[in-house]
């Protein structure tokens, strides 16, 4: 009996990881991205296994954070230093010194007392385009527009089913490590502008989302097709856009992520052999006894 | 079933240390510690938490080191050390999943001594010390789930603290005591921290006293009769080393899984939200291992009641061993309390499931369903069952039972039948 | 039987394995909780620190903050730079260079202290290779030592003008740190 169970439970964190390994290294058309409205699961390069980030595509996110959303949201837990390192949009160091030149730092005080503007540097934060909240408010319509350093993290998106499926769906999310639902929510969001139902009561200075909680949000659709330019041939449309910038933000909230799955792969790896092994020097040990 | 010292020593040097601090005769004690034979897997998550609250202590040391207990700087100092410390989002990692997994193995250990009846004589000190262990566990994790001073941390704090104020005339004093103002604040968040880092000793201690009560009494076992003599038991070492170990392995890997693939999972995504004290989130839930308790709160449609109901949900825990009136212990010969259990074991689940619903329609109505049946399980089907139930026949001794069912091969226990007061 | 177990099993393969191999991931466990409390990225990108020498008098100096360490920058006097030129190598208590851009068996001369056309200008770390005080010398009215350059006053050790130990009980001179001219008045330390 004991060493039927002994066997079972070798038997099923060896299957456990296999699913998981599979559920995560494969885009499956399970996850397959539905047409408008966008509230599915997305496919990322991220998810997974051996999920990874796209250098490009976080390269074109940031530039799409830089010219329209930076306008009223900050990073302010971001480094430039981040966009040049390991597992980030990793551009190359001289990229990274002109990203942060190109911003005005408030530094000081000097030698008088003075605050004082310089050049960026690598190791600066990104700068806010409001000196506080109450700036943030007033120049909004006194909605105040959440700083995205973690905004990947903070989103989420749940499937609701019934009660009897939701073990299954709770494993079924478990072993495929879904983490991704910020981004899927994000690319819903950016994407789920549309008219207001003709019943629908919409306040003044107000926007229609079909995602936002209670379809109203202050902020105008952000995105338009071929608003920011791309040197590299993607298309340049909402979708494509709004694709790449939440990828950006699951980047920025969670930046050691690759580094995260790398280690853990060898982590699995080793904790599986160490299993085996315990599994059968234990079954040697107890096989001389009766129990 | 304290037994003689088998220790010799067996160097000069040893015998010298013996007269003195007699350490090495303890882990020989413990490492020979006669241990009933038939112990299953069910038993191996004794040490499963000794791993998991040595990890915690570990990593919560080490966050400690790089954490700022302060409301304007705990967040960002969360996300440095996520970010900017060597190693940080792993050492984080694995003490935000690590309190996850430190709750999952306690349910399943307390599960393992109600369905074999561990907490009856005369273990009942060893069985409180546990729902002491119980107690201090909850407190820590809430406590420790306020550091991150998230929008969930922070409503937590304020909705936790705030059930004190339905005692009634001390009650608003109180709260303002344990908040150190007139709302969670600075104060708060400072004496969380210094109290989040004291109590996991306090739990090593309780601990100690509870392995200790452990080695006094022995091990219970699936057939819950008491071990008769040498012939019952093994030595601890290396025989259930091993088999820990293996299943620690295979703890490991559930453990791994989540810190790496899924660290966020168990948690919500309002905590990344910087906490706002004009704003709560339109969906306030605490972590996963409070649930169940959560919903027994949230059932009763009056304050003061419904946090007397979640309190009272523990604390009749510590009388259990004088509610059960069966005199025998495992499940495995009562076949009545073997089906409660089961539907115990339901609500339970029904509980933590409710517990994440809006308390409304008929979550509202199987949440007080639940809660009735769980007090109901305690108060009146465990004092029941031992007077009505016909236990089956118990082996007369582990050694017969084991040697019994390897010669019978089959699924009947060859027992002979024994009184119950020989069991 | 207990024993039994313990001898027929002690040099079997299997168990060996497992031990060792548990082992192993053991000790690999070790290192994240080592390299956490090694300087950090935020740490790290701090490293290096432009310093504007434009405003200091001749005869001034001045302390600036480098990786939380202060650094002395004194624009030394005709005098003081000829005094530290005039000091033989041999005569040191430490001969060595001590200078982060030059090889470690240098010769402690002033030249190999300073930046070339730029003799004037000597930078240095300013703790004590002592105990790690901070010597005095900065300011205006503070003790220069015997020898004109910074007295650290705990252990009293004297340090001349080229920030060279002559007296007491420091075993060296006072560190150079890493440092370049970016422009005829800027420099840029680490």
């Amino acid at each position: 009996m004991n060493r039927l169970v002994g066997a079972i439970s070798a038997f099923c964190s060896v299957c456990f990881v296999l699913a998981g390994l599979w559920l995560g290294s494969a885009n499956s058309p399970a996850f397959a991205a539905s047409e408008a409205p966008h509230t599915g699961m997305q496919s990322w390069t991220f998810s997974g296994v051996f999920g990874h980030f796209d250098r490009a595509q976080l390269q074109r996110g940031y530039k799409v954070y830089q010219e329209v959303c930076s306008n009223c949201h900050g990073m302010r837990l971001l480094s430039f230093r981040n966009l040049g390192e390991a597992g980030g949009p990793e551009f190359s160091e001289a990229e990274v010194k002109a990203i942060a030149a190109g911003f005005q730092v408030v530094d000081g005080p000097n030698r008088d007392g003075e605050m004082f503007e310089r050049d960026g540097k690598p190791s600066d934060r990104f700068v806010s385009p409001f000196k506080n909240d109450n700036e943030a408010r007033s120049a909004n319509n006194s909605a105040l527009p959440p700083d995205l350093s973690v905004i990947g993290k903070a989103r989420g998106l749940h499937r609701e089913v019934p009660w009897y499926l939701a073990p299954f769906n709770w494993l079924q999310e478990i072993a495929a490590g879904y983490q991704e639902g910020g981004a899927d929510y994000m690319f819903a969001l950016l994407t789920g502008y549309a008219e207001a139902p003709s019943d629908f009561k919409l306040a003044e200075g107000m926007e229609y989302n079909k995602v936002f909680p209670g379809h109203q949000i202050a902020m105008p659709p952000p995105l338009s097709d071929e608003a920011v330019e791309y040197t590299d041939g993607t298309p340049q449309t909402v979708t494509q856009y709004a694709r790449d910038l939440s990828a950006f933000f699951m980047w920025a909230a969670d930046t050691k992520l690759e580094q995260r799955k790398q280690l853990g792969f060898r982590v699995m790896i080793y904790l599986l052999i160490l299993t085996v092994l315990l599994y059968l020097a234990k079954r040697k040990l107890w096989s001389r006894v009766k129990h | 079933m304290s037994h003689e010292s088998t220790y010799k020593p067996n160097s000069n040097f040893e015998k010298w240390m013996d007269e003195r601090l007699p350490i090495i005769r303890m882990s020989a004690e413990i490492s020979s510690f006669p241990t009933p034979r038939n112990l299953n897997y069910l038993w191996t998550f004794g040490g499963i938490l000794t791993f998991c609250l040595v990890v915690q202590i570990v990593t919560g040391i080490i966050l400690a080191m790089h954490y700022t207990p302060h409301v304007d700087y705990a967040f960002d100092s969360v996300q440095h050390i996520k970010r900017n410390v060597n190693f940080g989002w792993l050492l984080q990692g694995i003490h935000m999943v690590g309190g996850s997994m430190f709750f999952l193995a306690v349910f399943v250990h307390m599960f393992r001594g109600l369905y074999y009846g561990s907490y009856k004589a005369p273990r009942e000190i060893l069985w409180i010390l546990g729902v002491v262990l119980l107690l201090l566990m909850m407190a820590t994790a809430f406590m420790g789930y306020v550091l991150p001073w998230g929008q969930m941390s922070f409503w937590a704090a304020t909705v936790i603290t705030n059930l004190f104020s339905a005692i009634p005339l001390i009650g608003e004093s109180i709260v303002q005591w344990l908040w150190g103002g007139f709302s969670v604040d600075n104060p708060t968040l400072n004496r969380f921290y210094a109290l989040h880092f004291l109590l996991p000793f306090m739990i090593f201690g309780v601990v100690v006293l509870h392995i200790w009560a452990l080695h006094v009494t022995g091990n219970n076992n699936p057939i819950g009769i008491d071990v008769k003599g040498k012939q019952d038991t093994l030595a601890f070492h290396p025989l259930y080393t091993l088999k820990d170990g293996f299943a620690l392995a295979v703890f490991a890997i559930l453990f791994a899984w989540f810190v790496f693939y899924a660290p966020d999972y168990l948690g919500h995504p309002d905590n990344y939200i910087q906490a706002n004290p004009l704003q709560t989130p339109p969906h306030i839930v605490p972590e996963w291992y409070f649930l169940p308790f959560y919903a027994i709160l949230r059932a009763i449609p009056s304050k003061l009641l419904g946090v007397i109901a979640m309190v009272s949900s523990i604390l009749v825990l510590f009388i259990l061993p004088w509610l059960d009136t069966s005199r025998v212990r495992s499940a495995k010969f009562r076949p009545l309390y073997r089906i409660f259990f089961w539907i115990f074991v339901v609500t339970c689940l029904g509980l933590g499931y409710l517990g994440a619903k809006p308390p409304e329609g008929n979550y509202l109505i199987f949440a007080r369903l639940f809660t009735a049946y769980y007090f109901i399980h305690f108060l009146i089907v465990i004092p029941m069952l031992g007077l009505i139930e016909r236990p089956k026949p118990t082996p007369n001794s582990i050694s017969e039972s084991v040697l019994g069912k390897s010669k019978g091969g089959g699924g009947q226990p060859d027992a002979v039948p024994a009184a119950p007061e020989n069991r | 039987m207990a024993s039994e177990i313990d001898e027929t099993n002690r040099r079997d393969f299997l168990m060996i394995a497992t031990g060792a191999f548990a082992a192993v991931g053991g000790a690999a466990a070790l290192w994240p909780m080592i390299d956490q409390m090694n300087p950090d990225a935020s740490a790290l990108s701090l490293a290096s620190v432009e310093v504007d020498l434009s405003p200091i008098e001749e005869g001034q100096a001045i302390t600036v903050v480098w990786r939380g360490k202060p650094v002395f920058i004194r624009n030394r006097s005709k005098q003081e730079i000829d005094e530290a030129m005039a000091t033989k190598v041999e005569d040191l208590p430490d001969p060595e260079a001590r200078n982060a851009a030059i090889s470690d068996d240098a010769p402690a001369s002033d030249v190999n202290r300073t930046k070339k056309g730029k003799e004037n200008w000597l930078v240095l770390v300013g703790i004590c290779t002592h105990l790690g005080c901070i010597p005095k010398g900065q300011r205006i009215g503070d003790s220069k030592g015997e020898f004109g350059g910074w007295f650290c006053p705990c252990h009293g050790s004297h340090y001349d003008t080229s920030g060279r130990i002559r007296k007491g009980p420091a075993p060296r001179n006072l560190d150079v740190p890493p440092y370049e001219f970016i422009s005829d008045s800027k420099i840029k330390i680490g």
